[in-house]
């Protein structure tokens, strides 16, 4: 259980399918933090993410005691700093900078090359496919003789990488390109399962069924051609 | 055991220029290695294989890369000492949130202002001027971002700043009218001694600047 007091206000404002909100509900959940979800709207924003968000007017946006903190990887941090119990982070400072580069090479380059596989077509898909394989590769590797990322529990990387297990992983069945063949990446697909053999990931990743049909729907209002 | 610390450099990075300011804050003894970046040793190569980039630290044989990780090690290794990052929670988030805002915002507009010509670098000049501003306003009467004491936020932005001037002369604008509070907490930063001691004169960046100028064809 969390050590600080129950009677704290900790909202979270954020979107059932969006990856970014899913890792905050995660890390709130792996330290036992209750909170308040509020369900938003970005093709409509409302006046509190306008207000909350100022900046970049995105979810997720945590609020603590009235404080709001912005941008994923930042809230998770906060949260690591604020409930000591069940470390997200490792305690050590060079394991801590190699956690902070894998979720940066995540967010920013594997998170962009993956939006292209589904974005793009014919030969420009095939090279955003293989550009996106590239990086996983590095994944891979850090995955071997692991349970997880983060050792033998979950970590940061874990948490931040589940954007590929969850949602890269689930729009490639539905787009019928396999951008991640167990063949090559057995390791990834090792890691998956041991994801979904842990209760908090079960408890808070969107529940298959309907995921993958909002990702149709997505699919189709964009015009991408499903399998 | 003495600590064996080792930053591969390139003398006009704004990067290379973090990671030397936070070495300097801490008073910690370091070796600079200065690399070709159009021959990276091999050294570079096996420490950060997957960018290949500058800065990296190796503390005691271990790699750290990217500039603000490694400014965030400095700060958690060397902790008995001068603090970069505050230590109440939410502070703390709020200048990793100022942090990426800069590596988010500033970055690709400050390159192009040197790279390219035409609409293109005007665009440069008009995005980066609005990064700039956003900043002056959380800024606000402070005198740095981390308040009565130079911070997270302003060994970020001090990389910039030390780019200010060969950006102004590239770009033919001028950035103090746009943002007066900002050049003067940036002036404060240039001033700092462990600033003076990390930075080359900003005649030699500009002169870089035009140089890269060229070989862009611009």
């Amino acid at each position: 259980m969390a050590e600080r007091s129950d009677t704290e206000e900790v909202k979270l404002l954020g979107m059932w399918p969006s990856p970014f909100s899913r890792r905050i509900e995660i890390a709130l959940t792996l330290k036992g933090v209750p909170y308040e979800f509020s369900e938003q709207d970005i093709t409509n924003k409302s006046s509190l993410l306008l207000q909350l968000n100022p900046v970049y007017k995105m979810i997720p946006v945590l609020v603590h005691n009235g404080k709001p903190i912005s941008e994923s990887l930042v809230i998770l941090e906060y949260i690591d700093d604020t409930w000591r119990n069940n470390p997200i982070l490792p305690q050590d400072p060079c394991e801590r900078a190699t956690a902070r580069f894998w979720a940066k090479l995540i967010d920013q380059q594997i998170c962009v090359a993956a939006m292209k596989v589904v974005g793009k077509v014919g030969d420009e898909r095939d090279a955003a496919v293989e550009a996106t394989r590239d990086l996983l590769m590095f994944l891979e590797k850090e995955l071997a003789g692991k349970d997880f990322f983060g050792g033998e529990s979950l970590g940061f990387v874990d948490i931040v990488a589940t954007l590929v297990a969850f949602w890269l992983m689930r729009t490639e069945d539905l787009l019928g390109v396999k951008v991640v063949p167990v063949e090559l990446f057995p390791e990834i697909h090792r890691w998956v399962k041991n994801l979904l053999g842990n209760d908090v990931i079960k408890k808070c990743i969107p529940p298959e069924d309907e995921h993958l049909a909002y990702i149709r729907a997505r699919m189709d209002k964009l015009n991408i051609k499903s399998a | 055991m003495a600590d064996e610390v080792i930053l591969l450099d390139y003398w006009p990075s704004p990067f290379g220029a973090r990671a030397r300011i936070a070495l300097r804050e801490k008073g910690v003894e370091f070796e600079t290695r200065e690399e070709n970046l159009r021959d990276k040793s091999p050294l570079l190569l096996q420490m950060n294989p997957i960018h290949k980039k500058i800065p990296v630290l190796i503390h005691n044989g271990k790699p750290v890369c990217e500039s603000m990780n490694v400014v965030q090690y400095i700060d958690e290794v060397w902790s008995d000492r001068n603090p970069i990052l505050p230590s109440d929670p939410y502070q703390r988030a709020q200048a990793r949130f100022w942090v990426d805002f800069v590596d988010t915002k500033l970055f690709e507009p400050a390159d192009k202002l040197w790279q390219t010509k035409g609409e293109e670098q005007e665009t440069a000049k008009k995005d980066y001027i609005e990064a700039l501003k956003i900043l002056e306003s959380e800024l606000g009467d402070k005198p740095y971002f981390g308040g009565d004491t130079f911070g997270f936020v302003d060994i970020a932005m001090t990389g910039y700043y030390s780019w200010f001037e060969a950006s102004e002369k590239l770009g033919n604008f001028s950035i103090e009218p746009e943002c007066p509070i900002l050049m003067a907490s940036a002036k404060r930063c240039l001033q700092r001694e462990s600033v003076v001691k990390s930075l080359h004169d900003s005649e030699k960046i500009l002169e870089l600047a035009y140089q890269l100028r060229k070989i862009y064809c611009v």
